[in-house]
C-alpha cells in the first residue's frame, strides 16, 4: 500500500492545487508520520524548561511518548519513554527532576542517558543477559540538536544538520532571544492545549493566512470596534480589544502591507500588519520606553535599533511549530490522526524586560492562543469545518494558487509573495512535503525487526 | 496587585460561619445565574456585574494570578463586554450552531464574609451540546458578590474547571 501511495503522492500536489486525500486519507496520514515526522528535525521544548543536570519534561514526536531531560553532564538526551523491559512508560509526570528513570512494574531503572543502571532479580534472567548491552537500555532518539535554546530531534541518523534544514530561518529564531535585554529567553506562564478535528497541516495553513482574519473573525472584529474604551479594563482586555481591531484592517492593507517570505524545507514568515502603537514594539508605549532603555544598556543603541527592526508576525517551521516575536509566542502542532490534532502553546519571558512586558505577553496569549479567545475559537471552527467539509467529497482538488503567477524571488534564497495574501508559503510547505514523502526514507521501517 | 489577584480565593481557606447568612439570597441568585446563561440572555447576564468586574477561568489549579499565567478566560469587564455582544454577533461562526446549556449548581457554602464583599463557593456541572457532541464540564466556582442599590451583583466569578488544563476544542459559551 505505501510504495503505491509514494509513487500516486507526485500526482496529488500539482502547481496550484492539492488532491483532498492529502486531508482526509489515514494511509497518507500514516506515511507522514514515518517520512516527515519520523525523519524531518521535530521542535520538542526549550532548554529553559530543564536548566539543571536531571532536569526533564515528557513530550511527543508524531505520535511518539519521548523524554526530554538534561544529564548530568548537561547534555540533552531524548529517550523513547518505553521501559526496555516489558514496555511499560517509565516516565508518567510531564515534567519534574530526577536522577534516574525507574519502570514502576518490575523495578528496571536507567540512567538519564537511557543506559541500564540496575535490574532487581537479576539473576534470574538468562545467562547470557548482558545490562550493558543496548538493546536493554531506553532507547535515544539519535540526533538532538538545539538553535539557541530551541531543541530539535530528527529520528533519523544522519541528513541535513539543524541549522542546514533551517536556512535562513534561523534569523527568526534570533529574532526571539535577541530582543531579550540579557540575551536569554525563558518559557513562562503556562500552556494552553486545543484540539480540533482536522489534520494537522491545517494549522501552519492558517498562521500565515492574510486573507481570512477581515472574514473568519468578523464577529470579534465587530464587537471590538463597537467597544466604549473608557469601561474599566485592568490593561488586560485593552490588548485583546486593541488585537481583535487589528484583524479588521482592510484588505488592500493586508495585500499591500504585510509581506509574506518563504524558504527552503517548508519554513516561512509573515510580515507584521500592526500599527497600533501598544501593539508594537518600538513604538510610543511608555512600557516600551522603559524595555528599550534597557535593551540599550545592554546591546548598545545601534544593535537594539537593528533587533526592533526586525517586524515579523509569524514565523513557521515545517512541520510542527510557529512562533512569533514580538508578543513571545510558541505553538507546537501534535498530529494524533489523520482527522485529529493537537496545539500546545508557550510564552517566553524576556530576561532583562520589565516585568510589566511579561503581563502583557499573558494578556496577548489569551486573545491568541486561548482556549476561550474570541478570535482562537473561530480559528478551531474552520479546522473543524474543513475536517467536515471535506468528508462530503465534493470538490476533488483544493485550490492553493492565490499569487502563483506573481510570487518572487527572495534574496536568501526563497520566495515571496508579491501579495501578503499569496499562498506561497502552502505551496512551498507542500514542496518539502513532497520532498519528505517521496524520498527512500532514512528512517528505520516501521515494524522491521533490527 | 489587582483586584483578581488580592481576591484570588484558596479553595482549602476555613469556611466562614455566621448564623445570619441568608444563603437562601445567595442560592437564588446563583440558580438565576445559571439560569440566563442556559437561556443564552447573555446581556442579562452582563448586567449582574459591577462596573469594575473581572470573570476568570484559570488554566492552571489553583492558579494564583491571571497576569503571570494563561487563563482559558480572563475578561476584565471591558472585554467581558466585547465577549457577550460578540455572543449576539451573527457572524460567529464558533456558534453556528449555537451551543445548548443545562448547568446544575450546589453545594454552596459563604467562604469569606468582609464588611464589603463576600466569597460564596458553588459546586457546577455543565453539559453542552453542540453539532452532534455532547461536553461535559464541572467544577467550583468563586463569587465575590457586593451589594449595589440592595441587590448583589459580582465584582469577580472565578471559575475552577476539573480539568483546565485537558486539551479543549474551543469555549465558547461562558461558565
Amino acid at each position: 500500500m505505501q510504495r503505491h501511495l509514494t509513487e500516486d503522492l507526485f500526482r496529488r500536489v500539482q502547481p496550484a492545487r492539492v488532491h483532498r486525500s492529502l486531508y482526509t486519507d489515514p494511509d497518507i496520514f500514516e506515511l507522514e508520520m514515518k517520512q516527515i515526522f519520523g525523519v524531518a528535525w521535530i521542535y520538542v521544548g526549550h532548554e529553559s524548561q530543564i536548566r539543571n543536570g536531571g532536569d526533564y519534561f515528557c513530550t511527543q514526536v508524531g505520535r511518539k511518548p519521548l523524554i526530554v531531560v538534561r544529564d548530568a553532564s548537561g547534555t540533552l538526551r531524548v529517550l523513547h519513554n518505553q521501559c526496555a523491559h516489558r514496555g511499560s512508560m517509565v516516565v508518567a509526570s510531564d515534567k519534574g527532576h530526577t536522577d534516574e528513570f525507574q519502570c514502576c512494574y518490575h523495578g528496571w531503572t536507567y540512567h538519564l542517558d537511557g543506559r541500564l543502571k540496575a535490574i532487581p532479580l537479576q539473576s534470574g534472567y538468562p545467562h547470557d543477559f548482558d545490562p550493558a548491552n543496548p538493546k536493554t537500555a531506553m532507547l535515544q532518539v539519535p540526533r538532538v540538536s538545539s538553535y539557541r535554546g530551541f531543541i530539535f530531534v530528527s529520528q533519523a541518523t544522519d541528513g541535513p544538520t539543524l541549522e542546514n534544514s533551517l536556512g535562513h530561518m534561523t534569523t527568526s529564531l534570533d529574532d526571539m532571544v535577541d530582543r531579550a535585554p540579557d540575551g536569554e529567553i525563558e518559557v513562562a506562564g503556562g500552556t494552553f492545549r486545543h484540539t480540533y478535528n482536522g489534520n494537522w497541516k491545517l494549522y501552519l495553513e492558517n498562521l500565515c493566512d492574510a486573507a481570512h482574519p477581515w472574514f473568519t473573525h468578523r464577529s470579534s472584529i465587530d464587537a471590538a470596534q463597537q467597544q466604549k474604551d473608557d469601561v474599566f479594563s485592568d490593561g488586560s482586555g485593552e490588548i485583546a480589544i486593541r488585537q481583535m481591531r487589528q484583524n479588521g484592517a482592510p484588505y488592500s492593507f493586508w495585500e499591500s502591507q504585510v509581506g509574506i517570505w518563504t524558504y527552503p524545507n517548508g519554513h516561512s514568515y509573515l510580515g507584521d500588519y500592526h500599527d497600533d502603537a501598544k501593539l508594537v514594539a518600538a513604538m510610543n508605549d511608555p512600557l516600551f520606553r522603559d524595555y528599550i532603555a534597557a535593551l540599550e544598556a545592554k546591546k548598545g543603541k545601534d544593535k537594539a535599533r537593528q533587533i526592533l527592526q526586525v517586524r515579523r508576525w509569524n514565523s513557521n517551521i515545517y512541520p510542527n511549530l510557529s512562533f512569533m516575536s514580538q508578543f513571545q509566542q510558541l505553538r507546537v502542532i501534535y498530529p494524533i490522526a489523520v482527522n485529529r490534532t493537537e496545539v500546545h502553546t508557550y510564552c517566553f519571558r524576556l530576561r532583562g524586560a520589565p516585568e510589566r512586558m511579561f503581563r502583557n505577553t499573558i494578556s496577548f496569549a489569551n486573545v491568541v492562543n486561548g482556549t476561550g479567545s474570541l478570535v482562537l475559537t473561530d480559528d478551531l471552527e474552520i479546522y473543524n469545518r474543513i475536517g467536515l467539509g471535506l468528508t462530503s467529497e465534493g470538490a476533488e482538488w483544493l485550490e492553493i494558487g492565490r499569487g502563483y503567477q506573481s510570487d518572487l524571488p527572495d534574496e536568501h534564497g526563497g520566495r515571496k509573495g508579491k501579495n501578503s495574501t499569496s499562498e506561497v508559503y502552502i505551496r512551498n510547505m507542500f514542496d518539502a512535503w513532497l520532498g519528505f514523502m517521496a524520498s527512500r526514507s532514512m528512517a528505520v521501517p516501521q515494524g522491521a525487526v533490527t | 496587585m489587582s483586584a483578581a489577584t488580592e481576591t484570588a480565593v484558596d479553595g482549602r481557606a476555613a469556611l466562614a460561619t455566621n448564623a445570619d447568612w441568608d444563603r437562601q439570597e445567595y442560592d437564588d441568585f446563583l440558580l438565576h445565574e445559571a439560569r440566563l446563561l442556559d437561556e443564552a440572555k447573555f446581556d442579562d447576564w452582563l448586567a449582574l456585574f459591577t462596573a469594575d468586574a473581572q470573570y476568570w477561568v484559570p488554566s492552571e489549579p489553583e492558579q494564583k494570578s491571571p497576569h503571570d499565567t494563561v487563563s482559558l478566560i480572563y475578561d476584565d469587564r471591558r472585554l467581558l463586554e466585547t465577549r457577550v455582544r460578540r455572543l449576539a454577533s451573527p457572524r460567529i461562526y464558533s456558534q453556528e450552531p449555537r451551543s445548548r446549556t443545562s448547568r446544575i449548581v450546589t453545594n454552596v457554602t459563604l467562604e469569606q464574609r468582609e464588611p464589603d464583599h463576600v466569597v460564596v463557593r458553588s459546586k457546577f456541572a455543565m453539559i453542552e451540546f453542540r453539532r452532534n457532541e455532547q461536553r461535559l464540564f464541572g467544577g467550583t466556582c468563586f463569587h465575590r458578590l457586593v451589594r449595589h442599590d440592595g441587590r448583589l451583583r459580582i465584582r469577580l466569578k472565578r471559575v475552577d474547571l476539573v480539568n483546565c488544563d485537558a486539551p479543549l476544542d474551543g469555549i465558547v459559551v461562558p461558565f
